[in-house]
């Protein structure tokens, strides 16, 4: 009896997980260019989206301004890589450190002087555009004009983290994989405990001991240096990178939609809300472009969210779980040896 | 007998309006304690005095020794004191288990020992069967119940409890006793606010009552119901205890 919160349900979720990424490998082998740098976007937004799940459906502090981390995280890999040779591999560290440090001092400055909750997310939009309009008038980073990557050669380069679009696939896969294992653990330890009792109710989670203080500045550090680890990434595939695009509010809405779609404080939910929205946002875009109605990707991501709003309210992926149950409910029956497994 | 907690001279005043004024009273060990008083008399203004959500006005809280007022809830908690709150918070989409292992982490990082710990709080308080329930299937009494659990896996000294059995039928508030009664034999000392009288008379052994955030009376049950100030301001001088 005191044994069944753990096993049998965790190794299936393992395997589960495990499966999928196996399968996404297999689609990284086979399969046309286009639809390979699709998903290379897919897995990186669907890291990213864990990164901002992790702060808001784990931490409970919202924000919408994740396209700060990204960025820097992005003109670190640009400024390292581009001006002066260095290899990405450090530009990703180093983009990790500073978005670390700043969004610590975001939060630090934020809670010390009792900006909370909505507040808070205000706040990391300013951040952001902040740094999005520096960055646009700073000329050493390229100002408007933006850093270009040199063209790839194809040759996969690994110490340099360059190659061609299958390269870029498995390096994006890598990262979302390693999102979904790092959410997990830290899930389920003892982190998870205590930032979701954070989440759910501070006054609460502190009369427990919890020092909110400085977990609320640990989860969001945390989640900023996940986004510019990401960040780092999206500028080498995109071979480009400017203020408006990378800094912009649009980013900082695209990084969020994958979650709010899948399933806020889910595990799997960004990946299977990033699968949903973006495919839709590109297809929608070329719909758009042949008929010449431009933005209706904007407003197809709109009816979308609304939709996924009001028929599942907590998201895709919670609702998959309970149509498995419901499914495995009843054939548990004729299996009286696995619920003895589970025991 | 040595004196756990010392309120002295505190006072706590909303703009105009004082909560609580200039109150005196101590702790025992392993002893359980009533705060009484009508609705407004400051009790909760006390309570959470004590545990830090509030600084006071004017005066001290000690602690074993060390002042403790205006220190944070957090800090409070990890000296030894917990609490439960007069509205229950269990945490959403966190099992039973789940709830009452966070007050653990206050001393642990290990998972598996605050797992344990939890199964012991929630054995403790009889909980232990409906350890893997979502928090929303419990009844009330078994929430109240959970609360006090979550707040014994910080591994307290001192238990504060608002009104664990406010709203409770009389055989669930006697399981509550029990409970109560055999933490107190284990050597935790307990202060409650309470509402219910003929609880208050069946396990605290000192009670002090306020009124209008002063405190009018202190005494054991039988001292405090025969006062005339008691019956006045808060029992009715019908009451027979």
């Amino acid at each position: 009896m005191q044994k069944r919160f753990d096993g049998g349900p965790e190794i299936k979720r393992w395997l589960a997980g495990a499966m999928v990424f196996i399968v996404l490998a297999f689609v990284g082998s086979s399969a046309d260019p286009y639809f390979i740098s699709l998903m290379t976007i897919v897995l990186l937004f669907t890291f990213l989206g864990q990164s901002w799940n992790l702060m808001l459906g784990i931490g409970g502090q919202l924000s919408i301004g994740h396209a700060l981390f990204v960025g820097l995280g992005a003109y670190s890999v640009g400024v390292l890589y581009v001006k002066y040779g260095i290899s990405p591999w450090i530009g990703l560290f180093l983009g990790m450190i500073i978005a670390g440090s700043v969004g610590a001092a975001l939060a630090w400055l934020s809670f010390r002087f009792e900006v909370r909750g909505i507040y808070f997310a205000l706040l990391t939009i300013a951040a952001a555009e902040f740094a999005r309009i520096m960055f646009s008038g700073w000329e050493f980073v390229g100002a408007m004009q933006g850093l270009f990557f040199p063209a790839p050669t194809g040759a996969i380069e690994f110490s340099m983290l360059r190659g061609g679009a299958r390269f870029y696939y498995f390096v994006a896969l890598a990262l979302a994989a390693l999102g979904i294992i790092g959410t997990e653990l830290i899930s389920r330890s003892y982190l998870g405990y205590v930032w979701r009792a954070m989440r759910d109710d501070e006054p609460a989670a502190r009369a427990l001991g919890v020092r909110t203080f400085r977990h609320k500045i640990l989860v969001i550090s945390v989640s900023a240096a996940a986004a510019a680890a990401g960040g780092g990434v999206l500028g080498l595939v995109q071979g480009s990178i400017f203020p408006d695009s990378i800094m912009g509010m649009g980013l900082s809405v695209d990084v969020l939609i994958g979650p709010v779609v899948g399933g806020l404080g889910t595990t799997f939910g960004p990946l299977i809300g990033s699968l949903a929205a973006i495919p839709l946002n590109h297809l929608m875009s070329a719909i758009g472009d042949n008929l010449r109605i431009p933005g209706l990707n904007n407003i197809a991501y709109g009816i979308v969210l609304i939709l996924v709003v009001w028929f599942l309210p907590d998201g895709i992926w919670p609702a998959i779980v309970r149509l498995c149950k419901a499914i495995q409910a009843p054939s548990r029956l004729w299996l009286p040896h696995l619920r003895k497994a589970e025991e | 007998m040595t004196a756990l907690l010392e309120v002295k001279n505190l006072s706590r005043s909303f703009g105009g309006l004082v909560a609580v004024k200039d109150v005196n009273f101590t702790l025992e060990a392993g002893r359980i304690t009533a705060l009484i008083g009508p609705n407004g008399a400051g009790k909760t203004t006390c309570f959470n005095l004590v545990a830090g959500s509030l600084s006071p006005t004017s005066g001290q809280v000690f602690f074993e020794g060390r002042q403790i007022d205006s220190t944070p809830p957090e800090i409070v908690c990890r000296m030894g004191i917990a609490r439960t709150f007069q509205i229950v918070r269990p945490m959403r989409d966190m099992s039973v288990l789940e709830n009452a292992m966070v007050g653990a982490f206050s001393w642990t990082k290990s998972v598996m020992e605050a797992k344990s710990k939890a199964y012991e709080s929630l054995e403790s308080v009889g909980l232990a069967g409906k350890a893997n329930a979502r928090t929303d299937q419990l009844t009330l009494p078994d929430r109240k119940m959970l609360e006090t659990a979550k707040a014994l896996s910080t591994r307290p000294k001192l238990l504060l409890l608002d009104e664990v059995m406010a709203g409770l039928r009389p055989t669930e508030a006697a399981g509550v006793v029990r409970v109560l009664q055999t933490l107190a034999e284990g050597g935790l000392t307990i202060l409650l606010v309470e509402h219910v009288m003929r609880i208050v008379m069946e396990v605290a052994s000192n009670v002090v009552v306020l009124h209008h955030g002063a405190k009018i009376a202190e005494g054991s049950p039988a001292e405090v119901v025969a006062d005339q100030k008691v019956l006045d301001s808060y029992l009715g001088a019908g009451f027979h205890a």
